[in-house]
C-alpha cells in the first residue's frame, strides 16, 4: 500500500483510494467540497511524487508548474509527500550583495542566491528584519542568468522591514529569507499569446522579472508593460525598460503618471485605466496585475469582463501589513 | 444506457465554454453581483464550474447539506428567491448564447430548481 506523508504523519492508502478519501478516513482536517475534481478546494502541493494529468485538470499553468494537484482526483501508485499550498517552508540565511537607489523611495536590494534556491521570476519571498518581522517582496531577477536575488523595496513610512532596509541594512550583512512562492510568473507553451503587464509602484519588480523571462524564452506575441505611479519620481528603471523596448519589436513600454501634467512620452492617467482603454477586448490575452490591492482587484474584474479568461489573469496584490 | 443530459450537452467541454460566459453575466448583473463583492475570483470561478457541472447533470457529489452550508452566509445577507431566479435566468441565457436547445435548457433549469430550497436554507 502506498504511503502518503502529510505534515509529518504517514497515512496508508487502500487500493484505488484517492488521497482525499485516505486523509478523510484518517480524520485529517483538510479542505474539500465537490470531490469531483472541479471546485479546487482540495488542492495541495506534491513535494515528492508526480501528479497525474487528471489531478491537475483545470489548474492554472503556474500551479501545474509547481506540482499542485487535486487530492480528490489522485490515487497514489507510489509513496508521495504532500503539503498545503502556500505553506511557509524552512527559512534560510544569505548575504546582502548591494543596495542601490532606484528612485527617491525605492531601493534595489541584491542578495546572494543561496545554493539550490529555485524560483520563477515574479514569485515572492519573505524577508525578515532582526526582530523577526517578515514582509513579502517579489523577485525581479532571472534564475538562469543572474546569480543574485533582486528585490525592489519601497520605504513605507513607519515600515518595520522597509524602514530597516532603508536606514540600517548594508552590503555584507546577513539576512533571513524564505523560499520563493506565489503563482504570478511566466509560463512558456503559448509563445504567440499577447501579454499585458500592469503594475503600480514596486509592482514593477515582479513584472520586470516576468517581462525579461518572457523575452529570454523567446516570447513572440506582443508584450505591453504599463507601469504607473502618482508622480514622475515614482517611475524607475525607465532607461532599462526603454532599452528593452528598443531592442525587441514586440515589447512596448508605457510609463504612466496619474497626477499633474507629465512630460512628453509619459502617459497622463492611471496605468490600469489607460491600458484597458487602449487595448479594449482582451479575448485570448494573458494578463499580469501587480501592485496596490485595490488596483489589482478592480483591474482583474475589468479584464475578465473585457473578455480575458480567468485562467489567463495572474495577480500579485500588495496587501498592507497589519502588525 | 441512454445518453445522459451531461453528454448531450457536450460534457466537460460544454462546461468550460459556459463558465466564463456565465460568470461574466453574473458579475454584470446588478440584481446579484453584490453577493460576489470581495470574493476570490479564481475560487469563485471554480465554484461556478462545479455548479454548472452539477446543473448539467455531470459528475458531482454535492448533497443538500453541502448546499445549505455553502450558502448560509449569503442567506444571512438576504439571499432570496428573486436572486435565485436571476441566477437561473443567467444560466438559461448563457446556454442560449451557446446554441443549446430550449428543451435541454429546460432540463438544466429543472436540476438547478431542485436545489432551490437547500440553497435558500428552507
Amino acid at each position: 500500500m502506498p504511503k502518503i506523508v502529510f505534515e509529518g504523519q504517514e497515512y496508508l492508502a487502500e487500493d484505488n483510494e484517492t488521497v482525499l478519501d485516505c486523509l478523510i478516513r484518517h480524520d485529517v482536517s483538510v479542505n474539500y467540497s465537490c470531490r469531483a475534481g472541479v471546485c479546487q478546494s482540495c488542492m495541495m502541493m506534491m513535494e515528492e511524487g508526480t501528479p497525474s494529468e487528471a489531478s491537475q485538470k483545470g489548474l492554472k499553468d503556474a500551479l501545474r508548474a509547481q506540482s499542485y494537484f487535486l487530492m480528490c482526483s489522485f490515487v497514489a501508485g507510489e509513496d508521495i509527500r504532500i503539503s498545503r499550498p502556500g505553506k511557509d517552508f524552512q527559512s534560510m540565511e544569505t548575504g546582502v550583495l548591494a543596495l542601490d537607489k532606484l528612485s527617491d523611495d525605492v531601493l534595489r536590494v541584491r542578495l546572494a542566491r543561496p545554493e539550490n534556491y529555485s524560483y520563477f521570476p515574479g514569485q515572492f519571498l519573505n524577508l525578515q528584519n532582526p526582530d523577526g518581522v517578515e514582509r513579502s517582496y517579489s523577485l525581479a531577477s532571472l534564475p538562469d542568468d543572474e546569480d543574485f536575488l533582486e528585490l525592489h523595496v519601497r520605504h513605507i513610512p513607519g515600515g518595520k522591514v522597509s524602514g530597516w532596509v532603508h536606514t540600517a541594512l548594508k552590503a555584507g550583512d546577513r539576512v533571513t529569507i524564505s523560499p520563493a512562492t506565489g503563482d504570478c510568473f511566466y509560463t512558456p507553451g503559448q509563445p504567440g499569446q499577447n501579454l499585458l503587464l500592469i503594475g503600480t509602484g514596486t509592482g514593477l519588480a515582479p513584472l520586470y522579472g516576468i517581462l525579461r523571462d518572457a523575452l529570454r524564452q523567446g516570447h513572440q506575441g506582443d508584450i505591453h508593460l504599463y507601469h504607473g505611479s502618482s508622480v514622475m519620481e515614482g517611475l524607475y528603471l525607465v532607461d532599462a525598460l526603454k532599452t528593452l523596448d528598443a531592442a525587441h519589436a514586440n515589447m512596448h513600454y508605457h510609463p504612466c503618471v496619474s497626477q499633474g501634467t507629465p512630460p512628453a512620452g509619459i502617459i497622463s492617467g492611471r496605468a490600469d485605466q489607460k491600458a484597458l482603454e487602449a487595448i479594449g477586448k482582451l479575448d485570448s490575452w494573458r494578463i499580469y496585475l501587480c501592485g496596490r490591492e485595490d488596483m489589482v482587484k478592480s483591474a482583474r474584474q475589468k479584464a475578465f469582463l473585457s473578455g480575458a479568461s480567468l485562467k489567463d489573469i495572474y495577480t500579485d496584490p500588495f496587501v498592507p501589513a497589519v502588525d | 444506457m441512454s445518453d445522459s443530459l451531461y453528454n448531450r450537452l457536450g460534457g466537460e467541454a460544454a462546461v468550460d465554454a459556459a463558465v466564463d460566459i456565465f460568470y461574466r453575466k453574473v458579475l454584470a448583473d446588478d440584481r446579484i453581483n453584490e453577493f460576489f463583492d470581495g470574493v476570490d475570483m479564481d475560487r469563485q470561478a471554480a465554484k461556478q464550474k462545479a455548479f454548472l457541472t452539477m446543473a448539467f447533470g455531470g459528475p458531482n457529489n454535492y448533497t443538500g447539506e453541502d448546499m445549505r452550508k455553502g450558502h448560509a452566509h449569503l442567506v444571512a445577507r438576504g439571499l432570496n428567491d428573486s436572486h435565485f431566479d436571476a441566477v437561473v435566468e443567467n444560466l438559461g441565457s448563457t446556454l442560449k448564447e451557446l446554441g443549446v436547445s430550449d428543451e435541454l435548457i429546460g432540463e438544466v433549469a429543472a436540476i438547478a430548481e431542485s436545489t432551490r430550497n437547500d440553497v435558500l436554507g428552507r
